[in-house]
């Protein structure tokens, strides 16, 4: 279903009783639709604006006791509507899978994925409706007049907006209508949605990203303090927007994100410390050190409890209700862990160390020119890659599982430079020349996600017998789970060395180098 | 989509006033409806204030030649839309007898509308002829009007024998006394007993009242202009008889 419609804005918020009746009484004769009606909107996305980035608009509608939820798509168009039920409209946050079942919910699930849907908007408007006539009295078009005031994110008046739609079978006069709109004084066509108008009046910006530590901007001549100071405030700035939504537990992306930006900048100190000021990287590396591991308990059972409906999927002999005390397990455990997480972040300990770490930023300032930031990307990564083949090279067959797992960190940290420094570089050939160092952290990170999985298992059993009087059922399906964990681990220890061979490969390390040299030249 | 057809080989019983208040009431109750004036008086366009008048006329409907969903209207009313009357409707037996499958053209015809509409209602005119046949063979619902006459009474057993002669699909019949005299003796009567004693009966009646009349003045569906009249209950009780026997759901 393509939309008709057509917006406007009104120059002259002043005084939009009079002029739209002025400008418009020579294209139609008018009739007022009906007494005014107040609509409460809000309009909702998740955090990282996943459904604004994929072209669509999410909005809950309606008065007090019967609002729906209406999907558009980048041209307007209404996509699926939902009728919510009378007086228990969703809290908001919320997930998408608690949505009521229909086809807003089946439309929303593949975009936004794990993350919650939140307003981004929200806003009040009184609408008053126009009916243009023909000469039988009968309505050809439809003027909807819209004042909208927003209350959320920060309170702001819009000019009236103008909403002309067109009955079926009348097109012809709603161009003619329209085209007068267009030319008429004091009336303008609407640059962007209703969602837009009312971010920009709060002076925010639909897609805005919550400021990725690798996306942040970088010359390859600027002093590499300078660099660093850049990516490591922009990480601070992501760790922190993601604060408060991991205490609300609104999602788990935002513990995800966080970890993201604390294992980041304590990467950052690690490898590239000594090009910042004497002392800072001594002073707060133990910090985010305690930091990083106050989260991962929460995470790690996130993890598990994201998993759980694959690794209940691929039993054989065991039924999924066997594993429901173990749900129940995980389920409660994690609540704890979030309870203590979120008083960790809640701490003076946290408050003291984002605000320390703040103004140890900025009061970076870079002793010279160099090294550049160029001439500090082609060491650092130069030197991360030899320490991953090093390592590599020393891994038999009879290596313990822990090698592999320093392996990993090691090109986690290599890959890492790469996205730091990433915007010096010509993104085609960054791609090209992270490619096999990808699959081989692809490799290792199943590898060592079921090392990992396999042995919480095991830990999780004897703490289920200890405590709950857990039944045997459960016990042998959690074995099954523990016999595919093993598995899996089994096949990409084999797929292991191949993978290590394509990454130390001459033609991988020839672009891998390339790419750092040119930079730096 | 279910369709349904007001039906009287008789005209002046209250078809039309039937399939323009029953489809405002659908609408209004949010399904998508159309309503397609068959008559080619244009009674049900006039009183939604459409022209009856479709571009290439009955011929291009019937053979093809102009897709169904360009004709369509939208009315005054959210949801409700019109395929008006056209005059070249009179014609409509002799465009069928050249179309294939005549009985079946209207089905074929609608079916293209299934995502689009939730309901459509036939406005027929009065005859029994290949386009009834036709009509008749589209429903899934027939909603016949009867003045409470014995001779009204035996059309009806004319109609339910004509439909069980069908072979596969047949519509079901909800037949309601219209147009009801209080004054007269024998409509009370005969409205007051056999809906009790047949099951094609709907329970409610509609009466003869001048607000109905007041339609073609008013160019609107009782409903919306005269809401809380006794017409108006009572096509609204008809519409949720209507609905529950046609299956409607959601």
């Amino acid at each position: 279903m393509a939309s008709d419609m057509r917006e406007f804005v009104l120059d002259d918020a002043a005084r939009p009783g009079r002029a739209v009746p002025d400008a418009l009484a020579g294209s139609a004769a008018w009739a007022n639709g009906g007494p005014a009606r107040v609509r409460r909107r809000i309009w909702l996305d998740t955090f990282d604006w996943r459904l604004y980035r994929a072209g669509l608009t999410l909005e809950q509608a309606g008065s007090r006791d019967r609002a729906e939820l209406v999907l558009t798509g980048r041209d307007g168009a209404i996509l699926a509507a939902e009728l919510l039920a009378a007086g228990r409209p969703p809290r908001w946050p919320s997930l998408v899978s608690q949505l009521p079942a229909g086809p807003v919910r089946e439309l929303l699930e593949p975009v936004a994925g794990v993350r919650a849907l939140c307003p981004v908007v929200r806003a009040t408007s009184q609408v008053t409706e126009l009916r243009a006539l023909n000469d039988d009295a009968k309505t050809v078009a439809r003027l909807a007049v819209d004042r909208m005031s927003v209350t959320f994110p920060a309170r702001a008046l819009l000019p009236a907006r103008l909403t002309l739609t067109p009955v079926r079978g009348y097109s012809g006069i709603t161009d003619r209508i329209g085209a007068a709109m267009t030319s008429a004084p004091g009336i303008a066509i609407a640059p962007g949605t209703a969602l837009d108008a009312a971010l920009a009046a709060s002076g925010r910006r639909a897609g805005q990203p919550a400021g990725k530590g690798t996306s942040v901007q970088l010359s390859p001549s600027m002093p590499a303090a300078a660099g660093l100071r850049t990516v490591l405030t922009a990480l601070l700035d992501e760790l922190e927007a993601n604060v408060p939504g991991t205490i609300r537990d609104i999602d788990t992306e935002f513990l995800h994100d966080l970890r993201i930006a604390v294992r980041r900048t304590r990467s950052v100190i690690k490898l590239c410390g000594r090009a910042l000021p004497a002392g800072l990287a001594t002073e707060f590396r133990p910090e985010f050190r305690w930091l990083g591991d106050l989260t991962t308990p929460a995470r790690d059972l996130d993890v598990y409890l994201l998993a759980f409906g694959r690794m209940t999927a691929g039993l054989v002999a065991a039924s999924p209700a066997d594993l429901s005390p173990f749900h129940d397990y995980l389920a409660h455990s994690r609540t704890l862990q979030y309870r203590r997480l979120a008083a960790g972040l809640r701490s003076a300990r946290f408050a003291r160390l984002t605000a320390g770490w703040r103004a140890a930023l900025e009061g970076v300032r870079p002793p010279g020119k160099r090294p550049t930031v160029a001439q500090l990307a082609a060491a650092r990564i130069g030197a991360a890659n030899r320490r991953v083949l090093r390592a590599g090279q020393q891994i038999t067959a009879a290596s313990p599982p822990e090698s592999l797992h320093q392996l990993r960190k090691g090109c986690k940290e290599l890959r890492y430079l790469v996205e730091m420094f990433g915007s010096i570089y010509d993104p085609a050939e960054r791609w090209q020349a992270v490619r096999e160092l990808k699959a081989l952290q692809d490799c290792l990170g199943a590898f060592q996600d079921a090392e990992v999985q396999g042995s919480e298992i095991r830990g999780f059993a004897g703490q289920l017998l200890a405590t709950r009087g857990v039944p045997a059922t459960t016990l042998l399906a959690m074995g099954e789970i523990a016999v595919g964990l093993a598995v899996a681990q089994r096949e990409a220890r084999r797929e292991f060395d191949g993978r290590f061979a394509d990454f130390a490969s001459h033609a991988s390390q020839a672009r891998l180098a390339g790419l750092t040299r040119v930079a730096a030249a | 989509m279910k369709v349904f057809a007001t039906y009287n080989i008789k005209g002046g019983v209250g078809k039309t006033a039937a399939a323009v208040n029953l489809g405002y009431l659908a609408a209004r109750d949010g399904y998508r409806v159309l309503l397609w004036d068959l008559d080619p008086q244009g009674a049900a366009s006039y009183l939604l204030r459409i022209k009856p008048r479709v571009k290439g006329g009955g011929r291009a409907l019937i053979h093809g030649t102009k897709p169904i969903h360009a004709a369509i209207k939208g009315t005054d009313f959210d949801g409700l839309d019109l395929l008006p009357a056209d005059f070249t409707y009179r014609n409509l037996d002799l465009l069928l007898d050249s179309a294939k499958q005549p009985a079946r053209r209207l089905a074929a015809l609608l079916a293209p509308l299934a995502g689009e509409y939730d309901a459509v209602f036939l406005d027929c005119p009065p005859s029994i002829s290949l386009l009834s046949e036709s009509v008749l063979h589209a429903a899934a619902l027939l909603l016949v009007p009867l003045i409470p006459t014995t001779l009204s009474v035996r059309t009806l057993e004319q109609l339910t024998e004509f439909v069980g002669t069908f072979n596969g699909h047949r519509p079901d019949v909800l037949a309601f006394f219209s147009m009801i005299d209080r004054r007269k003796r024998l409509h009370t009567q005969i409205a007051a007993e056999l809906p009790g004693q047949r099951p094609e009966f709907a329970a409610t009646v509609i009466p003869a009242l001048s607000v109905i009349e007041q339609m073609s003045v008013q160019r609107a569906p009782v409903s919306a202009f005269a809401p809380r009249s006794l017409a108006a209950r009572q096509y609204g009780q008809l519409w949720g008889e209507a609905r529950q026997r046609a299956g409607l759901t959601g």
